[in-house]
């Protein structure tokens, strides 16, 4: 297992290089936010929660860098990520709270999907080299090059207005109440459709051109042709000597692409007014919402972590070589 | 005359189409006899394991089969032309029948699968009806047969070594119990030790189940020990073909005479060790006439211009060269 | 390149937004800021794309619009190349900790989200023009090049040549860069047009969400008021669609010539599969022989 332990050991350095960085960037912004924000809030901020943004911005100037950096990390360990400047005077972590089950429910879901969906059709199309199937790539290329939000902006003029089933904005009917009822969660499922099918066409292209290419490549190896040799059936060499062996190389790409493509899929929530932390990061930079800023690009960057040390896990399984059995 | 399993007739394999098409087999004729072991010998781009691939048609993108026939006889007496074969009658054919053992077993075995997975799933496609116990039970004889433990059965290829797992590549060839098996350098991955003890196994499995070998190597040597015949090619074409001891002994083209001094005897009288100078030529601008005259010590003012066929020059000899006057059949 | 129909395309479709890049804003017919009265006009000859709220002319803004995009895509191209071939190279020819510290180095910056990290950096800048928008977005994406280029170097330096080149005493410098580098120029260049893409991607969709260059303007921003003034709700399919299919075009292009690099890199990949009629099967090689004869 040492294997993962190593990985767990990057992802730590990851989360320690991500902390840094936040630490370093608003030392950056002109001026003194926090000043500004309580002259808006006329005094209505706890000595505490100022505390808390000063220890936030670095602004603290009588310690030094050493002591900031610490009360920094410190601070971020009891889970305060500060107060956010929109939804005030709510903490950062409870706005991130109310958005990141709508964006782990829209985003994760349909990244996945789309992941399962583009590598069985890239196997597909690689297999089928020379046929039909390879007309499909240029539409994939052209619709990979599309940036996400602005596909869905095509969806909801396309699909959305006066009488359609598609709702153009939101991830429910207003009016009803967040619960485990069936009206609520059909309201749901209907609001995600056009988003998660958004994210679906735009994600599941790139999938499918490079487990396409990587089908190429491996057809030609020489187990395959052994397989053929064997005299074993069409679908047993695709499934169980190409598409396998292609698939590993995806699954390690699907890890390294995360960071990309959920970058992307945010911006999906913000064409359809979705909740989620998508939005949230929309108005953080319309507000100049600093500490909410910070507080998604750490929780994005967990979560992304978190993925990528699934898909470790994935790979160990599907990868004999990587398990060192003793 | 030994009965004939294996016949190929005219046969021409190239790489891509139209103006960028290579010829790399070229108007071949072979036989291969029951129970014999054929060599097939050349330098590499001499065409030899494009001819074994293209036979059996699983020569990868962009290889195509531009000509000739490959007939193969059953055991019941009746001939097909594996060329002509609808694609199921011909993955049915494979490996039951003819099976092959590739060149560089590192990349022959699926590396994400077990070994038991890839012995029994060719048993499988072949017999779907044997209960999974038996063919268990033959993946296990298998290993056996070819001196690995049978507790390494689940393992994955890469806890094996570079000769077990070209062992358990010949397992796996004899798993269906062919009539002929093709061996496309078997051995040349290995180090030399390794490769003798493979080879001496090969030897013994050959006495005991009687199948026949085309066996393709750049290792002449190699060849005169263990084969029947042999054919040696150059730039696509056989250009002498003869029982190995006569060949041995007195290799009549210029070519093979060159193959034979490249090489240490490992047997035999003694040869100087001299090589052939220069290289194969570029198959895309092949010379004129016969093709290996500009390295040739002893052309004559004919071989650049006329290309000589092969032919029977005394018994049981065959030689593409204007030095040894052949009757054309 | 004879042989490449995809990457000609694509190189030509480069050329010709490299020269709207140049002359596109004395071209534009409209001042791209300029109100009117024709608010929210449909496409007619006299505004090809229509007009927005405040009557500006929408194919000007995203004729303008151009040399930022072009220029944005073409400095962060640079930087990351350059930064991941000097972090790739050294990674892959340094053995050791040194080598191993460059290619976590390179992996963190992979993992981290780049997206909003480029959100909260350039939010938090104190001025945010095309060079420095270009910047961030270069010295953040030169990582997945240095990946490729470090498991490149790798191989390439236990090749014979460079061994002996090293046997020989010859300097690093020199073999880094005779020996080297000349084997690497495909994969830079395809990594190049690669963080070009990204990089306009990047741009328009900061721009989107309403980070860019003050007082400029590139499709996002276009896209941005777009959004903003509710054109969707309006029915104003003009306002929003050329500019997005000038990025789908420009991706596309960009595609293009990558996928040519990637096939003259990968024999493999080039589908000449299916040369006149012929269906190049794995497994089951074709048999074309004339019957008659």
């Amino acid at each position: 297992m040492s294997y993962l332990l190593k990985r767990l050991g990057f992802y730590l350095l990851t989360v320690w290089a991500a902390v840094t960085i936040n630490f370093f960037v608003p030392r950056m912004i002109p001026g003194d936010p926090v000043q500004a924000l309580i002259t808006k809030q006329r005094g209505q901020m706890t000595s505490e929660a100022v505390r808390s943004l000063y220890v936030l911005f670095g602004l603290d100037k009588d310690e030094s860098l050493a002591s900031q950096y610490f009360s920094y990390l410190g601070q971020l360990l009891r889970g305060d990520l500060g107060m956010s400047f929109t939804f005030f005077p709510s903490p950062v972590a409870d706005v991130i709270g109310d958005g990141l089950p709508w964006t782990v429910g829209l985003v994760g879901i349909t990244t996945v999907i789309g992941f399962f969906l583009g590598t069985a059709a890239g196997a597909v199309v690689g297999w089928r080299r020379g046929t039909w199937a390879d007309s499909l790539i240029p539409v994939t290329t052209f619709v990979s090059s599309i940036p996400y939000f602005w596909l869905g902006l095509v969806a909801i003029a396309l699909l959305t207005g006066p009488g359609s089933f598609f709702p153009a904005s939101g991830a429910y009917e207003i009016g009803l109440v967040p619960n485990w009822d069936w009206q609520f969660i059909g309201s749901t499922v209907q609001h995600g459709l056009l988003p998660a099918f958004t994210i679906l066409v735009s994600s599941v292209s790139g999938w499918i051109l490079s487990m396409r290419n990587m089908m190429v490549t491996v057809s030609s190896d020489d187990y395959v042709t052994v397989a053929h040799a064997k005299g074993l059936p069409e679908r047993r060499v695709m499934l169980a000597y190409a598409a396998r062996n292609a698939l590993l190389p995806n699954v390690s790409g699907f890890a390294l692409a995360l960071g990309f493509i959920v970058g992307g899929t945010l911006l999906v929530e913000i064409v359809f007014s979705y909740p989620g932390l998508g939005l949230q990061l929309f108005q953080a930079v319309g507000a100049k919402d600093y500490p909410l800023l910070q507080g998604i690009f750490l929780i994005i960057t967990l979560s992304v972590l978190l993925a990528n040390l699934l898909a470790d896990v994935a790979y160990l399984a599907l990868d004999p070589r990587t398990r060192r059995e003793a | 005359m030994k009965e004939r399993i294996l016949d190929v007739r005219g046969l021409n394999v190239g790489y891509g189409l139209g103006d960028d098409a290579v010829r790399a087999v070229r108007d071949v004729d072979l036989t291969l006899h029951k129970g014999e072991v054929l060599g097939l010998a050349g330098e590499s781009g001499s065409g030899k394991s494009t001819l074994a691939y293209g036979m059996t048609r699983l020569l990868p993108p962009p290889g195509v089969v531009t000509g000739g026939e490959v007939l193969y006889h059953l055991e019941d007496g009746s001939s097909v032309d594996l060329l002509r074969l609808p694609d199921a009658d011909l993955r049915r054919l494979r490996w039951s029948e003819i099976a092959i053992v590739f060149q560089g077993a590192i990349n022959s075995l699926n590396p994400v699968q077990r070994i038991s997975t890839q012995l029994v799933d060719v048993l499988k496609a072949h017999s779907p009806r044997t209960p999974h116990r038996l063919r268990q039970d033959r993946a296990r004889e298998l290993l056996t047969l070819v001196g690995i433990a049978t507790d390494r059965l689940h393992s994955y290829p890469h806890q094996l070594s570079g000769g077990m797992r070209q062992r358990v590549m010949i397992a796996m060839a004899l798993a269906l119990q062919p009539r002929v098996v093709i061996m496309d350098e078997p051995t040349t991955a290995l180090d030399v030790v390794v490769q003798r003890q493979i080879l001496r196994t090969l030897v013994d499995l050959r006495e005991r189940l009687g199948f026949s070998v085309v066996f393709i190597t750049h290792d002449l040597s190699l060849l005169v020990e263990f084969s029947d015949r042999i054919a040696i090619m150059y730039a696509g074409r056989v250009v002498e073909e003869a029982q190995s001891a006569d060949l041995y002994r007195t290799p009549l083209h210029p070519y093979s005479d060159g193959l034979l001094r490249s090489f240490p005897a490992l047997k035999g009288p003694r040869r100087d060790l001299a090589g052939i100078p220069g290289s194969p030529p570029d198959l895309r601008t092949m010379p004129t006439g016969c093709a290996f005259h500009p390295r040739c010590p002893r052309a004559l003012d004919v071989c650049d211009s006329q290309t000589p066929a092969l032919g029977q020059s005394r018994q049981n000899r065959s030689v593409a060269c204007w030095l040894h006057p052949v009757a054309v059949p | 390149m004879r042989h490449n129909r995809k990457a000609f395309i694509g190189l030509v479709a480069l050329g010709v937004f490299a020269v709207l890049a140049v002359v596109g804003p004395w071209l534009a017919p409209f001042e791209p800021s300029m109100r009117s009265n024709a608010l929210l006009q449909p496409p007619s000859s006299e505004h090809w794309f229509g007009t927005t709220h405040l009557g500006q002319d929408i194919f000007s803004q995203v004729l303008a619009g151009t040399r930022s995009v072009v220029f944005v895509g073409a400095v962060a191209g640079i930087v990351a190349t350059v930064l991941s071939v000097l972090v790739g190279v050294t990674a892959g020819y340094l053995s050791g900790s040194a080598g191993e510290g460059l290619s976590a180095l390179s992996n963190v910056f992979l993992v981290i989200p780049a997206l909003p990290l480029i959100v909260i950096i350039t939010s938090s800048l104190p001025e945010t023009s095309n060079l420095t928008i270009a910047l961030v977005i270069g010295l953040t994406s030169w990582a997945w090049n240095a990946r490729v280029l470090r498991a490149q170097t790798l191989s390439l330096r236990r090749r014979d040549y460079v061994e002996a080149a090293r046997a020989n005493g010859e300097s690093t410098w020199r073999i880094v860069l005779f020996e080297i580098l000349p084997n690497l120029y495909a994969v830079i260049a395809s990594g190049f047009v690669g963080t070009v893409l990204f990089a306009v991607i990047s741009e328009i969709t900061l721009a989107f969400i309403g980070v860019s260059d003050a007082g400029g303007w590139n499709w996002g921003t276009v896209l941005y008021w777009a959004q903003s003034q509710q054109a969707l709700a309006q029915g104003a399919w003009w306002w929003f669609v050329p500019a997005g299919l000038a990025i789908a075009l420009l991706g596309t292009a960009l595609s293009l010539v990558n996928f040519g690099i990637d096939e003259y890199v990968n024999p493999r990949l080039r589908t000449r599969s299916s040369l006149r009629g012929v269906h190049m099967r794995v497994g089951f090689t074709p048999v074309l022989i004339k019957e008659s004869s």
